[in-house]
């Protein structure tokens, strides 16, 4: 991870955010994301894609992460834009997942009763062009993503 | 979340507006919940014309919704998606179970009027 003074390199943009594990950040996080990338002058497709890989990784924090009880903790999501390519990182330092492999399979879910259908990391795989997942058990996960956006048109 | 219900014969026709995510699929969940079980209807038609926004909680909602009221002999199907809710759909295999309309009065007609 970039540490508090990353080396930027001329034509790049980064932000990072620190928000409580809760629900209702969701929606800021998706938002947030979506208002950084405005100069790329992003398709609303490609809006729409972001969105919903930023929403999956956010929910999968505060759902799995912090298992619902995240409201002393914190979620860190990290924006890189290096020419017309988009790196987001989300970060928990929650209960990490032991399987990670197990996890990514399409309908795999570890919380059936949520009915949230263990579709999370299928999204996040299409929708972006790289996905990275990384976990020391006990000690968090971070999802890494990349896509690189159109010329616009 | 504005959630609205309406009601043709057994069928209950539910448009929630907005973004629909783990957050506001809690309320979400829970009104459809209630008002499948007052209004008694059988088969539940999901309508999309005012959805900005679905992420896979979306996609949990309607597969719980569907693996009850097809048990039950009910059906599920959704109207009116859009571009990117037609890709989810897809991509989630959602549109292999639940059939989707462009308007209601095609899913009614489906529905064979009951």
């Amino acid at each position: 991870m970039d540490g508090e003074h990353s080396n930027i390199v001329d034509n790049a943009n980064e932000m990072r955010l620190y928000f409580s594990a809760i629900s209702e950040n969701e929606a800021f996080a998706r938002t947030a994301v979506a208002a950084f990338i405005t100069k790329l002058n992003p398709t609303v497709q490609e809006i729409t894609e972001i969105k919903t890989a930023v929403s999956e990784a956010v929910t999968n924090a505060i759902v799995h992460g912090y298992e619902g009880r995240g409201h002393d903790k914190r979620v860190q999501l990290y924006c890189r834009i290096t020419g017309r390519e988009l790196y987001i990182e989300v970060t928990d330092e929650g209960i990490g997942i032991p399987d990670i492999k197990l996890a990514m399979e399409p309908t795999y879910t570890s919380k059936p009763e949520q009915e949230r259908g263990g579709m999370g990391f299928a999204f996040m795989d299409a929708f972006m062009d790289e996905l990275n997942v990384t976990s020391v058990p006990g000690g968090g996960v971070t999802v890494a993503m990349t896509k690189t956006l159109g010329d616009g048109s | 979340m504005e959630i609205i219900f309406t009601q043709a014969n057994k069928n209950l026709i539910v448009k929630p507006s907005g973004e629909i995510d783990h957050h506001s699929s809690v309320e979400l969940r829970r009104e459809i919940d209630r008002n499948l079980t007052r209004s008694k209807a059988k088969n539940l038609i999901f309508d999309f014309s005012a959805v900005e926004f679905m992420d896979s909680s979306g996609i949990g909602i309607m597969i719980g919704r569907y693996r009850e009221l097809t048990q039950r002999g009910g059906k599920v199907y959704a109207i009116n998606i859009n571009g990117s809710i037609k890709r989810i759909f897809g991509i989630s295999g959602l549109s292999r179970i639940i059939p989707c309309y462009g308007s209601l009065d095609e899913a009614l007609a489906s529905a064979g009027g009951e």
